[in-house]
C-alpha cells in the first residue's frame, strides 16, 4: 500500500484497514516463554505431553526441569541429545522455559 | 511519498496505543474479513509439516482467528521414516497421517484441493476445484519441486523406471517394489544432489537402511552413491557405522571423483558421470536438484535461485505483502531444510502472524532443529542445532548443538534410535496431532 505524505484519506484507509483487523483479534501478547518453550514440543510433544519414548515434560515441577536442563547444560548429566539442547539457552530462559512447562 | 506497509502500520498503532482508542469508535469497514464480526482469515497452502503445525499454532494462540488449510492429498505421508517403508521395517500406513484433528480438535477448515494461483494483490488464493479464497495473511508451505530440466534425460515420467522417492507416496512404493523385484547380486545406485535440498542426511539414512534389507536378503549385492557433492552432513558417523555394520557393501563415490552425474539414460538404466565410463545398475534412486514448490514461482516469492527469501524473523516474504513462506520453500538462514525445522518455522510464524494481526510486539522467536538419522533399526545418530536471530538472520547459537559423538558404546547408539522414533511420535503429533 501506498501512503503519500500528503494525502490524508489514503491514510485514513490505511488506518481502517489496520484498524478492522486489530479489532477482531482480541490476542493476548505472545510471551518470550511461550516463544522459546514451543521449539521444545518438536521432541517432547505439544505441551511437553511426549506420545513416545522421549519423557514427558509438561506437568512437572519447574524446579525439577530448570535443574535438568542446568545439569545437561553443563555435563553434569548425561544424555544423548539434551545436552546439546540446554546449551543454546541462557540460564535466565531455562527459568522461563520451566515455569512454562511447569503450567501444563 | 512513504510506502507504508499494512503490517508496519499496525505495528505503529499498536505501539502509539492508537488501536484501542480508535476502538471504542467502532469503526468498520466491508470488504476486508469477509461476514462482519468474523475473525481474519488465514489461509495456509499446503498441510505438510510447515502448513499442518501453522495452522494449528495459529488456532490455539487465538481461537478468533478463521484458518483454513487447502492440501492437494487427503492425508499427508511422511518423507521422515520413509526410508524405514523402503527398508521393509515399517509399512506405509505407519508413515501415514489423516487431518481429522486438525479439522474436529483444532478448528482448521481443511479443504482437500490444489491451489493453482496466489494473487498477491487482490489477496486471494485460486483453486483447481473452482472458486477462490481471499486471505487477510496467507502462508505458503509446499515443500519442493524438482528442477527437471538440470539432468539431461530426466523428466517426471522417468520417475516410473528411476523413482526420486524424495516425496513419500507412490514413488515409495515404487522404489520399494524395484528393491523386492532386484535378484541377490544385483547393484543399487543413490545419486543424491548438491545442496541445497530436503535433508541434507537423508540419502545417507537412506542407503543404510536399504543396505540393512539387502545385508539380510540379498547379501552379495551392492550399493553405490553418486554424489554430486564431496562431502555430506554427519559424514564421520555414517562412514564408521557403515564399516561396522556393512563392511564392503556400500561405496560412496565423490562428486569430484565422478560421482556427479550429468545425464541419465532411463531406458537402460545407466548414468554419465562428469568424469569417467557411465554406469548401469539393476536399481537406481536419483535424486533430481529442488526448487521451492511450484505454486510459488508464478506468484513472484521466489529469488533467482527458485527459492523464497523471506523475513527471517516473521517469515514474511521479501518479495510480495502479506504472504509468509515457510518450510523447505524458504530461505531460512542457516537451518536445514527438514521437518523439524518446518515444524519450528511454522510456530514462530503463526506467533507473527498472530502479533500482527493483533497489533502486539512478539518477542525475539528461538529456532530449533535435530535430525535423527536411523543406520540400523537399534543404531541411531543426530545432528542438533537452537538458532537464534543475529542480524535479521537465522544463526547457530554459539556453543550449542552438534553431531553425536563418535565412538559411543552400542548402547548409546541404541538409545538413539529409540528417540529417533519417539521424536517421531511426538512431531507427527504436534503437527496433525
Ligand atoms: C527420505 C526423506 C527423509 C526425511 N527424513 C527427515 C527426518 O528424519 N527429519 C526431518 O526433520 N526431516 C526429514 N525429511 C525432510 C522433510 O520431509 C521436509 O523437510 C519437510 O517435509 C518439509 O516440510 P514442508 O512443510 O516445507 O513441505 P512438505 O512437508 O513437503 O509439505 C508440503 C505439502 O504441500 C502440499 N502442496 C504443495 N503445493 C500445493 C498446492 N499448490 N496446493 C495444495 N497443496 C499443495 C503437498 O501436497 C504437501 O503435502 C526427510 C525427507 C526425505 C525425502
Ligand atoms: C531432539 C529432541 C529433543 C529436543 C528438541 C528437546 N529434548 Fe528434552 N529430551 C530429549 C531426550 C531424548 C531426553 C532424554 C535424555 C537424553 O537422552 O538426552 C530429554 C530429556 C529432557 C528432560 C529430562 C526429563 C526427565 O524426566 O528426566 C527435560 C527436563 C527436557 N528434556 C526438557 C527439554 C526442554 C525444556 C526442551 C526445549 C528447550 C527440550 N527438552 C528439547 C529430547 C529432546
Amino acid at each position: 500500500m501506498l501512503v503519500s505524505n500528503t494525502t490524508f484519506r489514503g491514510l485514513l484507509v490505511a488506518l481502517a484497514i489496520g484498524l478492522l483487523t486489530t479489532l477482531q483479534v482480541q490476542a493476548d501478547e505472545i510471551s518470550r516463554a511461550t516463544l522459546l518453550s514451543i521449539s521444545c514440543a518438536g521432541c517432547h510433544g505439544t505441551d511437553g505431553k511426549s506420545p513416545g519414548s522421549i519423557p514427558v515434560i509438561g506437568g512437572k515441577s519447574s524446579d525439577f526441569i530448570a535443574t535438568a536442563l542446568r545439569q545437561f547444560s553443563s555435563g553434569e548429566r548425561a544424555g544423548t541429545v539434551m545436552g546439546r539442547h540446554a546449551t543454546g539457552y541462557t540460564d535466565e530462559e531455562i527459568q522461563l522455559i520451566a515455569d512454562y512447562f511447569a503450567g501444563r | 511519498m512513504i510506502k507504508l506497509s499494512r503490517r508496519k502500520f499496525i505495528r505503529l498503532l499498536g505501539a502509539t496505543g492508537t488501536v484501542s482508542a480508535l476502538g471504542t469508535l467502532g469503526v468498520t469497514l466491508g470488504g476486508c474479513s469477509g461476514k462482519p464480526g468474523a475473525g481474519p482469515r488465514v489461509v495456509v497452502v499446503g498441510g505438510g509439516f510447515g502448513g499442518a503445525t501453522c495452522a494449528k499454532y495459529l488456532r490455539r494462540f487465538n481461537p478468533s482467528i478463521q484458518v483454513t488449510l487447502v492440501e492437494r492429498n487427503a492425508s499427508f505421508v511422511t518423507c521422515p521414516f520413509s526410508n524405514t517403508v523402503l527398508g521393509g521395517l515399517q509399512d506405509m500406513d505407519s508413515i501415514q497421517h489423516s487431518y481429522d484433528a486438525l479439522r474436529m480438535q483444532h478448528g482448521v477448515k481443511v479443504l482437500q484441493d490444489q491451489v493453482t494461483a496466489i494473487d498477491p494483490a487482490g489477496n486471494r488464493v485460486t483453486l483447481q476445484g473452482g472458486g477462490e479464497l481471499e486471505y487477510d495473511r496467507l502462508v505458503v508451505s509446499p515443500g519442493i519441486d524438482f528442477r527437471w530440466d538440470s539432468i539431461e534425460g530426466l523428466d517426471e515420467s522417468t520417475s516410473d523406471t528411476i523413482p526420486h522417492a524424495w516425496k513419500a507416496g507412490p514413488q515409495t512404493i515404487t522404489l520399494r517394489s524395484q528393491l523386492e523385484t532386484m535378484a541377490d547380486g544385483g547393484v543399487v545406485i543413490i545419486a543424491p544432489p548438491d545442496n541445497p535440498f530436503r535433508c541434507p542426511p537423508g540419502p545417507y539414512e537412506r542407503a543404510s537402511l536399504i543396505v540393512n534389507y539387502l545385508k539380510t536378503y540379498k547379501p552379495r549385492s551392492k550399493l553405490l552413491i553418486l554424489d554430486a557433492k564431496d562431502k555430506f552432513s554427519k559424514q564421520g558417523l555414517f562412514m564408521q557405522a557403515w564399516e561396522q555394520l556393512y563392511p564392503g557393501m556400500i561405496e560412496w563415490v565423490k562428486g569430484s571423483d565422478g560421482g556427479k552425474i550429468y545425464r541419465v539414460d532411463a531406458a537402460n538404466r545407466t548414468l554419465h558421470p562428469e568424469i569417467g565410463d557411465p554406469v548401469t545398475a539393476d536399481v537406481i534412486n536419483f535424486i533430481p536438484p529442488q526448487q521451492a514448490g511450484a505454486i510459488v514461482h508464478a506468484a513472484g516469492l521466489v529469488n533467482a535461485d527458485g527459492w523464497c527469501p523471506v523475513d527471517q524473523r516473521t517469515f514474511a516474504s521479501t518479495l510480495q505483502p502479506n504472504i509468509h513462506v515457510i518450510g523447505d520453500a524458504s530461505i531460512a538462514g542457516k537451518m536445514p531444510k527438514s521437518g523439524f525445522a518446518a515444524n519450528s518455522q511454522a510456530k514462530v510464524c503463526a506467533a507473527a502472524i498472530v502479533s500482527e494481526l493483533g497489533g502486539t510486539a512478539m518477542p525475539d522467536p528461538s529456532y530449533v532443529n535435530t535430525c535423527y538419522s536411523l543406520v540400523a533399526p537399534d543404531y541411531g545418530i543426530s545432528v542438533a542445532a537452537v538458532y537464534r536471530l543475529q542480524d535479521g538472520k537465522i544463526v547457530k547459537v554459539e556453543g550449542s548443538g552438534g553431531v553425536s559423538p563418535m565412538d559411543v558404546p552400542a548402547e548409546y547408539r541404541r538409545d538413539e534410535a529409540r528417540y529417533a522414533r519417539g521424536w517421531y511420535q511426538s512431531i507427527t503429533q504436534d503437527a496433525f496431532g
